[in-house]
């Protein structure tokens, strides 16, 4: 992994997420260290996104490293009406690493072409966010033991959200069954369930949740935006239909976790907060944990 | 009565003929190959009987012969298209084309929000599917382009 851009999940084999995950343990146990003394990381936010960028930077500051950057474009040369190309080329000369958020799809994986070093990806439009995807692996063997053999629940904007769509595919390298949860106008893409199909792993799709629930071990939870409907009505009727509630959970298994990418808006109820199946806090914390093991392999000091 | 067989479109003496071009795809494989700027002669002919196709069309170009990347856009316009290779008046090469594995900078990616819309760059794709309905999927954004929506730059 060392020198090698992450812009994409499936740049990344299942050894190297192991290799992540083992190191991104090590971390929780001892997470103060002085590794990334030595560097300076380049955090560019071409749009703003403070979690990911919190996340980021908390981990740089507990390895001791340095940043800089910037948290949106408009301050920034871009807004001159610089090509990303030589932004990428430029800031390269200022730091061992680069991290990199950017509204336009594809935009990473140019920028690790034209760069001389390393790009991670923190989210190119609605294409990739692959650190959020292994900070949900991460989530996943952490508190079920192992990545093997699960009952995978992805709720919600199945159609347009990009964290279930790498979660899917980064699971199915583990023998997983999943279930879908969503509006029909979001129900997971066609390509995706080819996929499915051709590796032989089992999917079932709900319009609605059901008793199914009690069979998951993870609940992936996204938000349905309203924006996502053309008709307005339509959302009204449906919006109700995908919010959980402390309720629903009183039989699913003691082991099962619900996860959300956050920021969630309603469609986890609060009082799910206090369920020891709430994950979602915990989870965003681990991201700093994956995002430390990510920037050490790929700066090659670990 | 006999059946006179003769040739709608002049035959040429050395060169390069491209045949079975569906109809409605014969101005896409000119721009394509850029044949407006060639300055030896070309003939052009559409909206021929075929038996295989109904209409076809046929570009014949004289002293020039298309290079493998050219035979790869051909490839993906026109996979029904034949490529004779003329010497002296007669066929010393038939070919049928070969949809390739990438693409480099020839058609743009349907996605508006692509990086290849929003800055001075190429291009590139891989063939997802061949078989039917051809499908690029973009190295950049990761989305697919179908033959439905293949617009030449």
């Amino acid at each position: 992994m060392k020198n090698k851009s992450l812009i994409s999940i499936n740049d990344y084999s299942p050894e190297d997420y192991y290799r992540i995950l083992e190191l991104a343990e090590a971390f929780e146990k001892n997470p103060n260290q002085n590794l990334l003394e030595k560097h300076v990381i380049a955090s560019l936010f071409f749009e703003p996104s403070t979690r990911t960028r919190l996340s980021f930077e908390s981990a740089i500051s507990r390895l001791g490293g340095r940043i800089v950057g910037f948290s949106e474009a408009s301050s920034t040369s871009v807004s001159k009406g610089e090509s990303l190309a030589d932004t990428i080329k430029t800031v390269s000369q200022y730091s061992d690493l680069i991290i990199m958020r950017h509204p336009i799809e594809g935009s990473a994986r140019y920028a690790s072409e034209v760069a001389s070093v390393p790009i991670i990806n923190a989210g190119d439009g609605a294409n990739q966010h692959p650190t959020q995807c292994l900070l949900d692996l991460y989530s996943i063997k952490k508190t079920q033991g192992t990545l093997e053999n699960l009952n995978i629940f992805l709720v919600g904007d199945l159609k347009y959200g990009r964290t279930v769509h790498s979660l899917l595919m980064a699971m199915s390298n583990f023998n997983p069954t999943f279930n879908f949860i969503s509006p029909e106008n979001l129900k997971m893409p066609e390509e995706y369930k080819h996929f499915l199909d051709k590796k032989g792993i089992k999917y079932y799709e709900h319009e609605e949740f059901t008793d199914i629930i009690s069979e998951a071990d993870i609940m992936y939870v996204t938000r349905v935006q309203k924006e996502r409907f053309s008709d307005p009505m339509e959302y009204e009727k449906v919006k109700n239909a995908y919010v959980l509630k402390r309720e629903m959970l009183i039989n699913t298994k003691p082991n099962m976790k619900i996860l959300h990418p956050l920021p969630r808006v309603n469609e986890i109820d609060t009082n799910v907060d206090e369920d020891p199946r709430a994950y979602y806090f915990q989870q965003a914390l681990n991201g700093v944990y994956t995002r430390m093991a990510i920037m050490s392999l790929i700066l090659g000091i670990k | 009565m006999e059946k006179r067989k003769e040739l709608t479109v002049s035959a040429i003496e050395n060169g390069t003929v491209i045949d079975h071009i569906p109809a409605d795809s014969l101005f896409k494989v000119i721009s394509t190959m850029q044949i407006e700027t060639m300055d030896t002669t070309i003939t052009i002919g559409n909206n021929l009987d075929s038996n295989r196709l109904g209409k076809k069309g046929i570009v014949k170009i004289s002293d020039k012969y298309p290079s493998i990347e050219d035979m790869n856009k051909i490839a993906l316009i026109a996979p029904t298209a034949r490529i004779n290779i003329i010497k002296d008046y007669k066929v010393s090469n038939k070919q049928k084309v070969e949809i390739p594995d990438n693409i480099v900078g020839m058609f743009k990616c349907m996605n508006p929000k692509c990086i290849t819309n929003n800055e001075k760059m190429k291009t590139k794709f891989a063939v997802v599917e061949k078989n039917g309905n051809l499908q690029l999927k973009c190295h950049y954004c990761e989305k697919h382009t179908d033959q439905e929506h293949f617009e030449t730059i």
